[in-house]
């Protein structure tokens, strides 16, 4: 790859530069502009799907509300990001969001920056919303492809495949993307359970302390994919490391 | 046979079409077997043929896909005669060879007859649903046995891929699809020239072209006919789009519920590949491109163009962000240009006339011919093919004869699910792509559906939000809630719960819906909502305010009651009513127990004075 290209734009008045290639929304907030969001995250490819951190672009003379994360940084773009229509449109993003997981707290709380309180809709009360960050995660960064998306609509949901759950190493990832919490691990006697996707998974206890510190399941797939020595998990990553 | 330059092409056309003229006088039997026809028993017409025919080896019997005229199948013409015969049935077979196939005389009750003047018409040509259209890339399927590539090169077929490939550049090619004023047909009415022209300039060494037959409207099915009846076609214009643009590997993306286009197009190309019209050096021109076959899962949203990729490439087929464009970065992550059916199907027309011939059809943004599928509360449901620009009372009164049982027209809801309702008012606008998005509707993929004065309006949006929150791929807040929440409301008003403020918040709803959403579908989900509010807002006021459905569909709000002065007493009502809610002696008029009514109307139905009403 040849230097890295900058590219000039402005967010709201101000000058700014940025790699070509990436996306807005992060370049945005990198410099200290507020943009909700709830589908981002920097380990994981943009998505687009809770839409909340839509902006509003001017390119060529014309303009239109679009999602910052999903939207490549040009020159010549101007980026608006507090205007009445996208306040608008993100109130009412986020009172439907209110009504489909209304006990999740980081709904409620983004909900209320934005000054939504209540909503007018019935409740459905899952705590899921869809944004898709454990899939990918699961998917792009752990490369186990235990979840995906299943149906559409709204009876889309994340699932393991056909609910058999057999591809995930619970190493909880999904656990510490999740947003609104959704997704719970439990650790039991030399047991750990992913309560959402039902995956149970013995832990390999360390030949040197005795505790249980990580699924057998999941050591043996890393050795596997790693070509690591058959031992190499005998140990905790804590005992080896004190030789 | 290998064709291995373009001189062999034309001799070999020659030959084809100095065997036809050698059978001009040919008794012959010409049978549509199309879908619609099929459903209409056109496969046990054929084989009655058939049995007839193998007794007579000089009487040809030939197999087309569909005419359009779907209504009146099966649809036979016999020729040289050229006589139309429609509703055959098998019975009918033997008469028919025996008096007009041999004979040459008429059968009057097989004819059409046209409603208004009471006249048995003859003639294909004749027949007022035929005589307003011009059928100019549709028109063909009648001369074409599909599964026959030389019914496609006596028509001329493959000559404007010779034109293109010897006397043409990529660039030429490309500046007199752009002069056309092709736009496409899948929906969004992009100018395919300028398509073709940004996949052209992208740069890469592998390049797709995709061919979108997905068509998950329900109740559309022109590009199913298109690829069911004249496949080469839509293979020819695909090759000419490839040759342009610079692709060397091409998709046709079919859904599964199409098996008769599946097997024909898959025809269609192994005959191409045979005669060197598909393959390595096409024609001895250097020039490489192959098409294979997709099968799509059938979900509506597999349609659009970015979750049609990811169909093809094994994934979930789901929109993603168009920011990067597809013909810079498409399938494959490679340059990918894709057009519908009928878009590619008009290529070859546009080559052969030139740009200015096919320019002079059709209104100042749209050009050429659009082809409709012409449903619901009409005389002549079917395909229409017409210019851009037609009006909508030609299209609904002249070609669709209008509306049955004499009631009154109400509004066309065009563009599939998610277009908006036109109506009375509007009937004299000019349809094409602009002036559809004018009135709150759109061009879609051209399915026209018509509504009578029966139609509740607010059902109508309730019954196509429903539709696109079932198949809204579930990725977009805004078009996952927004739909759900629409239909709610919607629901709430059809069952007599609507409140003050309901109407406000479909606005709101439509709103965010259009203006966050990802996709086409969820961009355009609010169009049948937002529509029917602009044109029918007293209907929503008397569902809300009222408590009323004014046109008697919905059940909460419609009471049933019998006409003392109309009723004869006959007890046919309290006889069939499923929950005994009338009651009545002979000679005594009777009456409905409003309490114990279900509405479902069946008194309604049965009774023989028409002394039910219906508020
Ligand atoms: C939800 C949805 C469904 C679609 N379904 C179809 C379809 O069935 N067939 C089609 O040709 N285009 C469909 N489209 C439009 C395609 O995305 C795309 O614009 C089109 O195939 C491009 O070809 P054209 O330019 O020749 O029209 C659909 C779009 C959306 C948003
Ligand atoms: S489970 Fe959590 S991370 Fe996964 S889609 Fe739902 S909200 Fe997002
Ligand atoms: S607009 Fe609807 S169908 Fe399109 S991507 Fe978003 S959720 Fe899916
Ligand atoms: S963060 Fe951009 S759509 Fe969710």
């Amino acid at each position: 790859m040849s230097e890295k290209e900058l590219v000039r734009f402005k967010i709201d008045g101000l000058e700014v530069e940025a790699e070509r290639g990436s996306m807005l929304l992060p370049v945005a907030l990198d410099y200290g502009f507020e943009i909700p969001h709830l589908c981002h995250h920097e380990a994981v490819s943009p998505y687009g799907a809770c839409r909340l951190c839509l902006v509003e672009v001017t390119k060529n003379g014309r303009t239109r509300m679009t999602t910052s994360c999903t939207y490549p940084v040009e020159d010549v773009i101007e980026v608006s990001t507090d205007t009445d229509q996208i306040r608008r449109a993100r109130r009412l993003l986020l009172e439907l969001l209110l009504a489909r997981s209304s006990r999740a707290e980081l709904i409620q709380r983004v909900a209320k920056e934005a000054g939504v309180t209540e909503t007018r809709f019935k409740a459905v009360d899952d705590d899921c919303i869809l944004c898709g960050l454990c899939e990918r995660v699961c998917r792009e960064v752990v490369e186990a492809n235990a979840i995906s998306f299943v149906n559409r609509g709204d009876r889309k949901e994340v699932a393991p495949p056909f609910w058999d759950p057999m591809a995930c190493i619970a190493c909880g990832a999904c656990v510490y993307i999740c947003p609104t919490d959704c997704i719970k691990m439990e650790e039991k006697g030399d047991e750990r359970t992913i309560v959402r996707w039902k995956r149970t998974l013995k832990m390999q206890k360390c030949k040197s302390c005795g505790k249980p510190f990580a699924p057998l399941f999941q050591l043996n797939w890393i050795i596997d994919k790693a070509s690591l020595p058959k031992d190499f998990y005998d140990v905790c990553p804590v005992c080896k490391q004190m030789g | 046979m290998y064709l291995k330059g373009p001189d062999e092409l034309e001799r070999l056309r020659k030959q084809v079409i100095e065997g036809k003229k050698a059978e001009e006088g040919q008794k012959r039997v010409v049978l549509c077997t199309g879908t619609g026809c099929r459903g209409a028993g056109a496969l046990e017409v054929s084989e009655a043929f058939q049995k007839e025919l193998d007794r007579s080896s000089d009487i040809e019997l030939k197999r087309t896909c569909c005419h359009g005229f779907c209504e009146r199948g099966p649809i036979t013409v016999i020729e040289p005669m050229g006589v139309f015969y429609q509703m055959v049935s098998p019975e009918q077979v033997s008469q028919i060879i025996a008096e007009t196939v041999k004979k040459g005389e008429v059968i009057e009750d097989l004819l059409y007859k046209d409603p208004k003047t009471g006249e048995n018409i003859r003639y294909e040509k004749d027949i007022p649903f035929y005589m307003r259209q011009m059928r100019l890339v549709f028109g063909h399927n009648r001369l074409i046995d599909p599964t026959r590539i030389e019914d496609y090169l006596a028509t001329g077929g493959y000559k404007a891929l010779t034109k293109a490939l010897f006397g043409m550049s990529p660039e030429q090619i490309i500046e007199e699809v752009k002069r056309s004023g092709l736009r496409g047909r899948g929906g969004g009415g992009f100018p395919a020239g300028r398509k073709w022209e940004n996949c052209r300039r992208a740069g890469a060494d592998v390049k797709y072209v995709i061919c979108n037959c997905d068509e998950g409207d329900p109740g559309a099915y022109m590009d199913r006919s298109l690829m069911e009846g004249n496949p080469h076609r839509v293979l020819e214009g695909m090759i000419i789009g490839a040759y342009a643009i610079g692709a060397s590997e091409g998709y046709v993306y079919v859904r599964n519920e199409y098996p008769l286009a599946v097997q024909n197009v898959g025809i269609a190309i192994k005959q191409a590949e045979k005669m060197g019209l598909l393959g390595e050096n096409i024609l001895g021109s250097g020039f490489k491109f192959t098409i294979s076959i997709n099968r799509g899962g059938g979900a509506f949203v597999a349609g659009e163009s970015t979750a049609l990729m990811a169909s093809i490439e094994g994934q979930v087929a789901e929109p993603r962000a168009k920011h990067i464009h597809t013909v810079e970065s498409g399938l494959w992550e490679r340059p990918t240009n894709l057009n519908n059916v009928e878009t590619w199907a008009n290529v070859p027309v546009i080559i052969e006339r030139g740009a200015d011939s096919y320019s002079n059809i059709g209104t100042e943004g749209s050009k050429g011919t659009k082809i409709f599928s012409l449903v619901g509360k009409i005389n002549n449901t079917g395909l229409i093919e017409v210019p851009m620009g037609m009006t909508l009372r030609e299209i609904v009164h002249d070609i669709g004869g209008g509306i049955p049982g004499g009631k009154k027209f109400k509004a066309v809801q065009t563009g599939g699910p998610s277009g908006g309702c036109i109506p009375e008012a509007l009937m004299e606008l000019p349809v094409d792509f602009d002036e559809l998005t004018k009135a709150g509707s759109m061009m879609g993929s051209g399915g026209m559906i018509v509504m009578d004065e029966s139609t509740c309006m607010v059902d109508v949006a309730k019954y196509f939000t429903n539709f696109l929150r079932d198949e809204s791929c579930g990725k977009c807040t805004s078009c996952r809630e927004g739909t759900l929440r629409m239909y709610e409301v919607l629901d709430d008003i059809t069952k007599g719960k609507g409140r003050e403020g309901d109407i406000e918040l479909l606005e709101e709803l439509g709103w965010v819906t259009a203006e966050a959403s990802l996709c086409g579908l969820g961009q355009t989900a609010p169009n049948p909502v937002l529509s029917t509010i602009h044109y029918f807002r007293d209907e929503y006021e008397a569902h809300i305010r009222d408590k009323k459905c004014p046109a008697g569909v919905c059940r909460d709000l419609i009471t049933y009651d019998i006409d003392t002065e109309l009723c004869i007493a006959c007890g046919k009502c309290k006889k069939e009513c499923p929950v005994e809610a009338i009651t009545g002696e002979k000679k005594v008029p009777h009456e409905i127990d409003q309490d114990k009514c279900i509405r479902c109307g069946t008194c309604m139905e049965v009774c023989p004075e028409d002394a039910v009403k219906v508020q």
